[in-house]
């Protein structure tokens, strides 16, 4: 008995432990994140406009590009200082992991550092400022070498990620360390492709919901009209192309993904408890009863499932009976939701999208109040969309760090104490709350301000 | 392989630590010198457009750390924990401070940030001298207690200090009077580059002042010198053995003296630049001759049971580290590109190009 009692206590404190390091990087990624999602679809809207400049001499465009390029700068500068401790942290918090795995993971992370951040880094300045000293052709290619930068270090980022989910090229030593045998491998894994491009496409809906978003604001708010339209006008059509794309091909691959090779995990997401012989409901809204395995308040469409996974209406989709309990993701109803929440919101983005589209070639986007409200306040709304979808592969994964080889309770850094972490995860939120109020003071400035007003050459950013 | 990379490695940490470390000391001439606008607005448009650039070469050196040394990288990562999370809270700290301060024009605001730039940095130098002591003087690996350990044999844990505040102590702590040392080395030395640095890149009505700062720090810094040769044998019984053996690397002391010793004529450099060529000489002698004397350990061990990390034993797998070698040349090659041209368009002084504010 008091054998057990010690046993327990020290499960306790294990998962203590485990649970502070878990949420200090779920919550330091997801701050994190906000902000390359914006700045990586961004770059390429701004590289539009200077192109548009380059080819109209129409000075309309490239005062969009400077005021863009605010907004460009001041979240490039937030994704910068919240990325650095996403780095550290491997080591820090997950260091079994990192010491098992880092001849593999560290190899793209590094990579990121030496092409990426280099890049980025050494030609912001000169974008941000440099327009009279370069003159606009140069001006434009600096540019447009930011926004490879930053879609390179995405590109290094989900490959690190796709070899977690999806691992190849490695072979396990006898003491337990993952080595690389094919480095190729890391850049052909099928998971990359479809979740890099998936990715991309949804951080370029946060940037044209942005756009469309503020154009819309100065629309209704008789400010900037003129820049209104234009930011508008674009916003809707990239936002258009762009949240189709991650929906078909993208979204549609990655989710075939998940089915080969994480079957258990797509039943979770779906929220399939029970596997059903002659085809698969798919369920639009219900509350997943993890504890009676069934969801409530369900509403769903039979067969189509089967038919959107296989082309086939009678395929059987594995449930989650199919699989023993401990393979099982440790969070099933977080799953459940993050993807539910992920697809409508994308659903939604698509319809208001066409509607606007529509009302553009018709001529009536600008005094459309109703879509020009639904804009402007549909902005927040790409950031749960891709957050969520990001949760959607993270809690997917669970309970493993390296799929169906290493556990996520097997890398947390032994010698680190539940309460360290906990008090430098109280630290991270205080100075991320302070962070994320000076950003909207901010940027809540430089919208307030207009296009007009921008003039790079004598303004800080 | 692993020779190459630890080689790598340290290349890297010596440009972020002539980097950056001009920028903390930037923010420390910032805090204790700089009195009027003018001065400050000197001073911030000497590191603005630099300040991130130099900040990718401690994420370039973290990434090469991890890939190539992933045993050394969990190991002294989770084993100097808080030190290592606060270091990144201090240059978030630094950098809003930084980018802050100009965006609203009040007398507050602008004091808050100041303030927040400065001590950031102070603090900066000081925790990046007391991470090198800790490097050299060694951890319990292990955790050993009565001859046994307690955890695997290269992991352990660091308080930020233990009441005693020595190195010999049994139970080490990151502050004890050894680092804390090399931290205030540290402080004096990237003040002086920081100064330097300023006296290159700007016409500042400051600069005069700032040589003389140079002069008197230096003097101290040369003291300061010699005081941690006379205590160095408290943490490594042995501290030449490396030089004794290849005496060629005496080159990386005679580097730090010809620094220190070039320093003291600051008053009567004919370029700007001088002084800046001078502690960096210093700093990179410095940094060197430290990694030497430990060398090939590079986390020694403080306990009889567990060995000594070394590059040795903390390396990735033979493939891994041939693999790197191809994507690293290729980056190399760019950056080296980037830093060319990057170096052409802001050569001179920064008050002199009119390129944007900073």
């Amino acid at each position: 008995m008091v054998k057990f009692v010690e046993l327990h206590k020290q499960i306790t404190i294990m998962e203590e432990m485990l649970f502070y390091d878990r949420m200090q990087f779920a919550f330091t990624i997801t701050f994190h994140y906000l902000f390359p999602q914006l700045t990586m679809g961004l770059s390429l809207i701004i590289v539009y406009f200077k192109w548009k400049y380059l080819k109209t001499q129409d000075e309309q465009y490239n005062h969009a590009t400077h005021f863009w390029m605010k907004i460009f700068a001041l979240n490039f500068a937030m994704g910068v200082v919240t990325g650095i401790p996403m780095e550290f942290q491997f080591g820090t918090n997950w260091a079994k992991f990192s010491e098992l795995t880092g001849g593999i993971i560290g190899q793209t992370l590094a990579m990121e550092g030496m092409f990426s951040f280099f890049l980025e880094s050494s030609f912001l300045g000169l974008f941000l400022f440099g327009e009279k000293l370069l003159g606009h052709k140069w001006h434009f290619v600096t540019g447009l070498l930011i926004m490879i930068g930053s879609w390179a270090s995405g590109f290094l980022i989900i490959a690190t990620h796709s070899w977690m989910q999806n691992p190849v090229g490695y072979e396990i030593l006898e003491n337990g360390k993952f080595v690389l045998n094919n480095f190729q491998a890391l850049f052909l894994n099928p998971w990359l492709w479809p979740s890099y491009l998936h990715n991309q496409a949804a951080s370029l809906v946060t940037s044209s919901f942005v756009v469309a978003g503020i154009g819309a604001f100065y629309i209704l708010s008789k400010k900037n009209v003129s820049f209104g339209k234009l930011f508008l006008k674009t916003g809707v059509i990239f936002g258009l192309i762009s949240s189709i794309i991650v929906a078909v091909p993208t979204g549609d691959l990655a989710a075939k993904n998940v089915v080969k090779y994480q079957p258990v995990t797509f039943a979770a997401m779906e929220g399939i408890f029970h596997t059903e012989k002659k085809g698969s409901e798919i369920v639009l809204i219900g509350q997943p009863d993890v504890k009676d395995k069934k969801l409530d308040n369900k509403i769903a469409v039979p067969n189509i499932l089967s038919f959107l996974t296989y082309g086939n209406w009678d395929q059987e989709i594995q449930g989650l009976d199919q699989f023993e309990e401990d393979l099982h993701p440790t969070n099933i109803s977080g799953l459940y939701y993050a993807y539910h929440i992920m697809v409508g919101l994308g659903t939604v983005f698509i319809g208001l999208m066409v509607i606007s589209l529509f009302q553009l070639i018709r001529g009536k986007l600008f005094e459309t109040k109703w879509l020009l409200w639904s804009l402007m306040f549909m902005m927040p709304f790409p950031y749960i969309a891709n957050t969520t979808g990001w949760y959607t592969a993270e809690l997917g994964r669970q309970p493993w760090l390296v799929y169906n080889l290493m556990r996520t309770a097997a890398g947390a850094s032994p010698t680190v104490s539940s309460g360290n972490t906990l008090f430098t995860l109280l630290g991270f939120i205080g100075l991320y709350l302070l962070l994320g109020m000076l950003f909207l003071l901010l940027v809540g400035k430089i919208i307030n301000k207009g296009p007009h007003h921008v003039e790079l050459s004598t303004e800080k950013i | 392989m692993e020779f190459f990379w630890y080689v790598v490695l340290m290349g890297i940490l010596a440009v972020y630590l002539v980097l950056d470390g001009y920028d903390f000391g930037a923010g420390i001439i910032h805090l204790f010198f700089a009195d009027t606008e003018k001065d400050k607005k000197a001073i911030t448009n000497a590191i603005g457009p630099f300040w991130d650039a130099n900040e990718v070469w401690l994420i370039a050196a973290g990434g090469v750390l991890f890939f190539a040394f992933p045993t050394l990288y969990a190991s002294s990562f989770s084993g100097f924990y808080l030190p290592l999370i606060m270091i990144l809270w201090l240059l978030i700290f630094r950098a809003i401070g930084l980018e802050m301060r100009g965006q609203i024009h009040n007398h507050m605001w602008e004091a808050i940030w100041d303030k927040a730039f400065g001590i950031a940095s102070l603090l900066l130098a000081l925790f990046f001298g007391i991470a090198l002591g800790n490097i050299v003087r060694g951890v319990n690996l292990g955790m050993v207690q009565n001859g046994v350990s307690t955890q695997e044999a290269h992991y352990f844990f660091l308080p930020l200090w233990n009441p005693t505040f020595s190195p010999q102590a049994n139970e080490l702590g990151i502050i004890d009077w050894f680092t804390l040392f090399l931290g205030i080395v540290s402080v004096v030395a990237l003040t002086i580059h920081g100064a330097n640095w300023i006296i290159y890149k700007t016409n500042s009505a400051l600069n005069p002042k700032l040589k003389n700062v140079v002069f008197r720090l230096n003097f101290i810094l040369l003291v300061l010198v010699f005081i941690s040769l006379g205590i160095w044998h408290f943490i490594e019984p042995k501290p030449f053995h490396n030089f004794v053996e290849n005496p060629i690397l005496w080159f990386f002391p005679l580097m730090t003296f010809v620094g220190i010793a070039g320093l003291f004529k600051v008053r009567s450099f004919k370029k700007d630049g001088h002084g800046f060529l001078f502690s960096t000489l210093f700093l990179v002698g410095g940094f060197a001759s430290t990694a030497v004397s430990i060398f090939p350990n590079v986390l020694p061990s403080t306990n009889k049971v567990n060995p000594s990390l070394t590059i040795y034993n903390t390396a990735a797998h033979e493939y891994g580290l041939n693999a790197g070698l191809s994507w690293f040349f290729i980056a190399l090659f760019l950056v080296i590109i980037y830093f060319i041209i990057q170096y052409r368009v802001f050569s001179g002084k920064m008050d002199d190009i009119g390129y944007g504010e900073h």
